[in-house]
């Protein structure tokens, strides 16, 4: 693995930070993929090889001491397919969604249901072997590139909101689909993706899981989005630190003692992540579900991404400010979404208190 | 590529480097009868602290259950249990704020055995004023005054002391009497002064290496983490189950999310914390003392900072309760700040991770 690394590290630049990442990632899976180092612990039958979760984290390991880009991070779609779906959508499915020659994307918040995720609006109605759907998605990451969408739509009306959702395999190159992608804060413009869907089609048969299981599967997808070792961070942090330290160590007279601080402090809350990832993979040996313990993930994922972005800042100083360091700056602004994707840090930090401590619900 | 994938599983399962934190079932049985016995003979009321009965029980209990002679050598000289179980022992022991002497006769055992002599009953090491190392002392006599940590016994106590020799250390044991003294009111503390002959252990077969007092102070770092851990998370329990009792507008104060996330926050640094503690405890025996340490200043730079932060948020979620002496959860943010401070606080790992990672030197060496 470390051998094919240092031959294949494609340079490109710290993940998610710049729109070079998401032109070029498609690249890097399928080079990962093609390799035998993706999907170390999915189903052999879907492109996987069947490994222990200790795989994927021995890959981040050795992606971020080479200083690689992460690998792609889509195992919460491969959780949700797997747990869920039949074997039929399974075989359509998941052979492409692995070995990256199918992209996707996924459709859950919109404009009016952002944290309140159960109250979404969009509509998919039964036409003969079809589902017609109707409505607005917003967040979909990298909704421009997708050739399918992970997409949560209303399919009961009449029934309570947690109960009337459904899961659908969208294609996203048909006519009524709509993008207008939104820019974030520090210019990125692939990864915030907004959607509308106007009449687009979806057969029967994909759907995912049964009619009315959409929350469940939804709840399934984003606790394992919650796991720093479902998406691969560590690699992505522990890189940025490298980085600095690098900066640093070169002349660390040109930096302030807070500056050093602020690095030596990344650091620490990067490795204790690794470890973290470590201990989470060792506990679903027994077979663990973690449920609510996913939320926990989150928000230490949340502190070491703002504290290496605090940090990326600080090193930089005003060459961040002046336009010597964007990528600095990038990764700064970037950090600020973690506390909110995924579901904001307020409400994990309400499902840790009423679902993990017992305090009884506000 | 299947090829690549067998070999590594089975490198992986033969290397030491495992990554597998888990208990092996004799740990967990560990884990359960520390922290029943902790639970059972440890402090619940502020006022139980004067209960010496109770308190020697405890102690009585802690050595018939052998756990004192954890880091004693083998006769190959290696220890009879690992960081592993050193470490569950304190984190059960912390949780319950027990006021038992563990890890001050489990680091002077594991330091005896390093320079090869059976350790003194009773003994534990004396540290430097700022508590970040073991104290060395040059003459026949003590030069400044220096502390004896976490001591069991009444009356008399004996404590190692380096000795420069050639280009290690030998021990030496300073005997003093007196009172004990510091913020912490389940650990012993005493000042040992300047002028107290230290005399020579004899039978030592080693001179203590800088690789031997990087591995020792692994440990310290892997245990007083360990302590941490635990406390944080005894501390934890008295507050939600504070916050599910303590009524106001009518309501428990654990309904309120501002309460909520206060402790939300707390449980996750307690997550973070002890993972980043687990591993000093294992690396002590299994890598490079200098990697072992390393690994110790990580765990205890993060674990400090939260053990401060956890037991505020229990001050603050106890309110105006939380101010007094007999609320329970000033004894378990006072140990916390032993703990922290016993081979250096946050500050002094990250000054010294700063030298290791970024070449800052501080004017240290």
């Amino acid at each position: 693995m470390r051998t094919w690394i240092a031959g294949h590290n494609p340079g490109l630049p710290v993940s998610s930070t710049e729109d070079e990442y998401w032109a070029r990632q498609a690249e890097w899976h399928t080079a990962l993929y093609d390799a035998g180092f993706f999907g170390l612990s999915w189903p052999s039958r879907f492109g996987g090889h069947d490994l222990p979760a200790v795989f994927d984290v021995i890959l981040d390991e050795e992606l971020a001491a080479a200083g690689a880009p992460p690998r792609p991070s889509l195992g919460y779609l491969v959780q949700g397919i797997t747990t869920h779906a039949s074997e039929a959508v399974q075989q359509r499915f998941l052979p492409g969604l692995i070995s990256g020659r199918e992209r996707w994307c996924q459709g859950f918040s919109e404009p009016d249901a952002g944290s309140d995720l159960a109250s979404l609006r969009t509509t998919a109605t039964r036409d003969g072997d079809e589902y017609v759907l109707h409505g607005h998605k917003i967040w979909t990451s990298y909704s421009d590139v997708a050739d399918w969408c992970f997409l949560l739509a209303r399919t009961d009306p009449d029934v309570p909101k947690h109960k009337g959702l459904s899961a659908f395999a969208v294609p996203m190159r048909q006519r009524g689909i709509e993008q207008y992608p939104l820019r974030m804060i520090n210019g990125i413009t692939r990864e915030f993706g907004q959607v509308v869907f106007d009449g687009a089609r979806v057969p029967a048969e994909n759907m995912i899981g049964k009619p009315g299981e959409g929350w469940r599967i939804a709840m399934t997808i984003v606790s394992h989005e919650r796991e720093p070792g479902e998406v691969g961070y560590v690699a992505r942090y522990m890189k940025t630190v490298k980085d600095l330290e690098a900066t640093v160590r070169a002349e660390p007279g040109a930096f302030r003692s807070d500056q050093h601080r602020a690095v030596a402090w990344a650091y620490v809350q990067a490795e204790m992540l690794r470890l973290h990832v470590r201990r989470r993979l060792s506990e679903r040996l027994d077979g663990l579900d973690h449920g609510p313990g996913g939320s926990i993930d989150k928000i230490l994922m949340t502190w070491v991404e703002q504290t290496v972005g605090a940090a990326a800042l600080s090193v930089a100083g005003s060459r961040a400010v002046v336009g010597g360091d964007d990528v600095a700056l990038r990764i700064y602004l970037y950090s600020r979404a973690q506390s909110v994707m995924g579901g904001t840090s307020q409400i994990q930090k309400n499902i840790i208190a009423t679902r993990i401590l017992g305090l009884p619900a506000a | 590529m299947p090829g690549f994938c067998k070999v590594t599983l089975i490198c992986d399962k033969d290397s030491s480097h495992l990554m597998d934190t888990r208990d092996t079932p004799e740990q967990a049985e560990l884990r359960r009868t520390a922290r029943r016995l902790a639970r059972e003979l440890g402090p619940r009321r502020v006022a139980d602290l004067d209960d010496h009965t109770r308190s020697e029980r405890l102690a009585e209990a802690v050595r018939s259950a052998g756990w004192l002679e954890l880091r004693h050598g083998t006769a190959d000289g290696d220890p009879l249990a690992s960081g592993v179980e050193a470490a569950i022992i304190a984190d059960a022991l912390g949780e319950a704020v027990a006021d038992v002497a563990f890890v001050g006769p489990i680091l002077a055992a594991d330091l005896a055995r390093r320079a090869g002599v059976g350790a003194v009953d009773g003994a534990v090491v004396a540290f430097s004023p700022d508590l970040i190392d073991a104290a060395v002392v040059p003459g026949a006599a003590t030069n400044t005054p220096i502390l004896a940590v976490d001591y069991a016994i009444h009356g008399p106590v004996a404590a190692y002391v380096l000795v420069p020799e050639g280009d290690g250390y030998q021990l030496a044991l300073a005997e003093t009497d007196g009172a004990s003294s510091g913020a912490d009111l389940t650990r012993r503390i005493r000042s040992i002064p300047a002028g107290v002959p230290v005399v020579r252990v004899p039978g030592q077969s080693r001179r203590l290496s800088r690789d031997d007092l990087d591995a020792w102070a692994a440990l310290g770092l892997a245990l007083t983490s360990a302590d941490a851990v635990g406390l944080m998370r005894g501390v934890l329990d008295v507050s939600v189950a504070y916050a599910q009792e303590r009524k106001q507008y009518g309501v428990a104060i654990g309904t309120f999310q501002a309460v909520q996330h206060l402790l939300a926050e707390a449980r996750c640094l307690i997550e973070g914390a002890c993972s980043a503690a687990q591993y000093p405890a294992w690396a002590v025996d299994q890598l490079a003392p200098d990697e072992a340490r390393a690994a110790g200043r990580v765990a205890k730079a993060y674990c400090a900072r939260a053990a401060r932060t956890v037991c505020e948020t229990a001050v603050q979620v106890h309110g105006g309760i939380g101010n007094t002496w007999d609320c329970i959860v000033h004894i378990y943010l006072r140990r916390a700040l032993l703990s922290s401070q016993w081979f250096g606080d946050e500050g002094e790992q990250l000054r010294q991770l700063e030298r290791r990672r970024l070449g800052v030197t501080y004017g240290l060496p």
